[in-house]
């Protein structure tokens, strides 16, 4: 068997003293990817709510975009926890018999509400106009598909209209709290479990919903600005900016909070504090301080801080905002990781470690992949079905 | 329309009645007796509870090799329902600790002895915690605690998502390399409701395994708890433990 191969290799690695069923590292790769992804999502819906809600026009460019990069994430978020269970085949039996007081039986639900409640229903109301239009304009399958994308209703008169504007925005109301509770909950999962140290603070949702605005910002920056170069579209810098200045705001506070937690175990100095800081040390050195804290975050924050202090010009603002991006995405999936992999990798008798190897764990490496890139496969056939530029629709 | 209400009750009743009979061809109701006492064992009049005294454990591992052939437990060294740990304070330095292949075969001679302070063997299984977080968590109920005290899990029902053996702090927890589904100590739930002892208990030759029902005054655990200072293992989390400890040292978590 697979998993017991991969478990006598690990057992000469064991440093310490760990409990003997604690060889086996539970949550891998696929759980680090689960909350990576529900975090794009609700970061990216987040984004797209400010233009409506709070009407910043500077971003309206990237409205639509952000919706569909949510959507695109939104629907392979469950496919990583699918993935890793034992039973797959029982996993309906969450939706079914549902334990109410469990953190994770809860998932199910916010996530069938926030993708069918809010997030189909604000794409529907704001593209119906252009289904009606497109299911006049194009022809064959695509006509039909767009006949049906309407659901039969036909009428864009100017009161209509008004009224699918007015609707949208009251679902963008309640979407903006939607996210924060799918995002803010998956924190939970982690933060309530008691058992274990590295996981168990109040701070964990607030934490994981930061981190997830961040890395959902900094995604729909870094799309938009690939999707313009392969359009060959001019990038407009104001919409860039804006959105450059929310990703620095947001990363600080962010960075903020999960200091003050760093800070806060530091100075507690529990029981536990002895093995954590050693993990941190040795274990997580090169993920979570390298990673995560230089590479992942001290370094984009700087980066966005030059652009704007030292107000450089377009061209070097678009590489400052393109290279930020890029390693604030690399940054918070390293904080997923240093989360969900470094949780386990202590004992819980506080006395030793595990360890977890990227090259030991076969498939589950495969699976993860492929997960990890099939969202962007998704939005490329939504760009192309239901296309959110603005200069071609209006 | 009433007619029509009353064919659908009988109907249903007779459905009812079909399926219940298929039921007890499938040999169900076996364990349903054995949940309703109905066979003898009254759960209602139980709340079991384990108590370990440290100070007569030897180490030699024969518990732990009864539980896994007792329970089916897998071979390897990963999957254990109750191991033994052995704690080694030496002058100056940071107390040892191991539990080669859980226990089961013994352990080694400790090296240079002359600086030994003190070693002693701990034997550790599920807690069977009276507010078991490993219950709390599950998201479809798969883990429960019986009218008895006993937590244990419904392997036709768990989803082996894992999330009871994050929330277990003692480690007690493995999933099952073949069943794909959590796995932990039952107390031995097939043996004690016809009225024997745990397999772990039965085989320990010093008697450093202790069980009993706590609802009974005159039950060896409650002669045990009486007579000696006990401790539960890391009490500040609120899991409120049942397996009493005798003996124990600051060190053991
Ligand atoms: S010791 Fe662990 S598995 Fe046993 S009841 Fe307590 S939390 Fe659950
Ligand atoms: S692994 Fe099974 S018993 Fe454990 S929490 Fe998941 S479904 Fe429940």
């Amino acid at each position: 068997m697979e998993i017991i191969e991969m478990l006598y290799k690990l057992l000469p690695l064991v440093q310490g003293f760990i409990y003997p069923n604690e060889i086996e590292l539970h949550w891998g790769l696929l759980i680090v990817l689960y909350p990576y992804i529900t975090g794009l999502v609700a970061g990216a819906f987040i984004l797209a709510s400010l233009a409506r809600v709070f009407n910043v026009s500077e971003v309206k460019p990237t409205y639509r975009l952000s919706l569909l990069t949510a959507l695109a994430f939104l629907l392979v978020a469950t496919l990583p926890l699918l993935a890793h269970l034992g039973h797959p085949e029982r996993a309906f039996e969450i939706f079914f018999t549902p334990k109410l007081d469990s953190a994770m039986a809860m998932f199910g639900f916010v996530y069938a509400w926030y993708l069918m409640a809010v997030l189909l229903l604000e794409i529907w109301f704001d593209y119906r106009a252009d289904f009606v239009m497109w299911s006049k304009t194009e022809r064959g399958l695509k006509k039909w598909f767009y006949k049906i994308l309407t659901l039969g209703v036909n009428n864009i008169s100017a009161g209509a209209l008004e009224l699918d504007e007015k609707i949208g925005r009251a679902i963008t109301v309640i979407g903006i709290p939607s996210a924060f509770l799918l995002h803010g909950y998956v924190g939970f999962i982690f933060g309530s479990v008691k058992a274990n140290p590295w996981w168990s603070t109040p701070l964990m949702p607030i934490i994981f919903l930061m981190s997830a605005m961040v890395s959902g910002i900094a995604a729909v920056m870094l799309i938009y600005m690939v999707t313009q170069w392969l359009r060959r579209k001019i990038i407009d810098m104001k919409c860039l900016d804006t959105i450059g200045l929310y990703l620095f705001n947001i990363f600080v506070i962010d960075f903020s909070l999960e200091m003050l937690d760093l800070i806060h175990r530091i100075y507690e100095a529990e029981e536990s504090f002895d093995i954590i800081s050693l993990m941190m040390r040795s274990n997580l050195f090169w993920t979570q301080f390298v990673g995560q804290i230089l590479v992942g975050t001290l370094v984009p924050i700087s980066l966005l801080g030059i652009s704007f202090f030292f107000s450089a010009k377009p061209g070097a603002r678009k590489k400052l905002y393109f290279i930020s991006s890029i390693l604030t995405l690399l940054g918070i999936f390293a904080m997923r990781w240093n989360v969900v992999v470094g949780g386990q990798l202590f004992s819980k008798s506080f006395l030793g470690f595990t360890t977890y190897k990227l090259n030991l764990i076969g498939a589950e490496a495969y699976i993860a992949a492929a997960i990890a890139v099939l969202p962007l496969f998704i939005l490329a056939a939504l760009l192309y079905l239901l296309p959110p530029w603005e200069e071609e629709n209006r | 329309m009433a007619d029509m209400n009353n064919l659908s009750r009988r109907e249903f009743l007779g459905l009812s009645l079909k399926s219940i009979m298929a039921l007890m061809a499938l040999g169900f109701p076996k364990k349903l007796l054995a949940m309703t006492g109905l066979d003898g064992y009254k759960m209602e009049e139980h709340l079991w509870g384990y108590g370990i005294d440290v100070d007569k454990c030897i180490g030699c591992g024969r518990c732990v090799d009864a539980c896994k052939v007792e329970n089916n437990v897998p071979d390897e060294p990963f999957f254990f329902r109750t191991w033994v740990e052995r704690y080694a304070e030496r002058k100056g330095e940071k107390v040892e600790v191991d539990s080669p292949n859980g226990g089961r075969d013994g352990f080694p001679d400790l090296k240079n002895k002359k600086e030994l302070v003190k070693s002693f063997f701990v034997p550790k299984i599920c807690n069977h915690c009276e507010h078991p977080p490993c219950v709390q968590v599950c998201p479809v109920g798969a883990t429960y605690k019986s009218p008895d005290g006993v937590v244990l899990v419904d392997p036709g029902y768990c989803i082996g998502c894992r999330y009871c053996i994050q929330a277990c702090p003692y480690g007690a927890r493995y999933l099952h390399p073949k069943k794909h589904v959590a796995d932990k100590c039952t107390f031995c739930y097939q043996r004690i409701t016809k009225g024997l002892e745990p397999a772990c208990v039965q085989a320990c030759p010093t008697k450093t395994r202790i069980f009993g029902n706590l609802k009974d005054g005159n039950s060896p655990i409650n002669k045990f708890i009486k007579a000696k200072k006990v401790l539960v293992l890391k009490p500040d989390l609120g899991t409120r433990p049942k397996i009493f400890y005798s003996g124990i040292d600051k060190e053991v978590r």
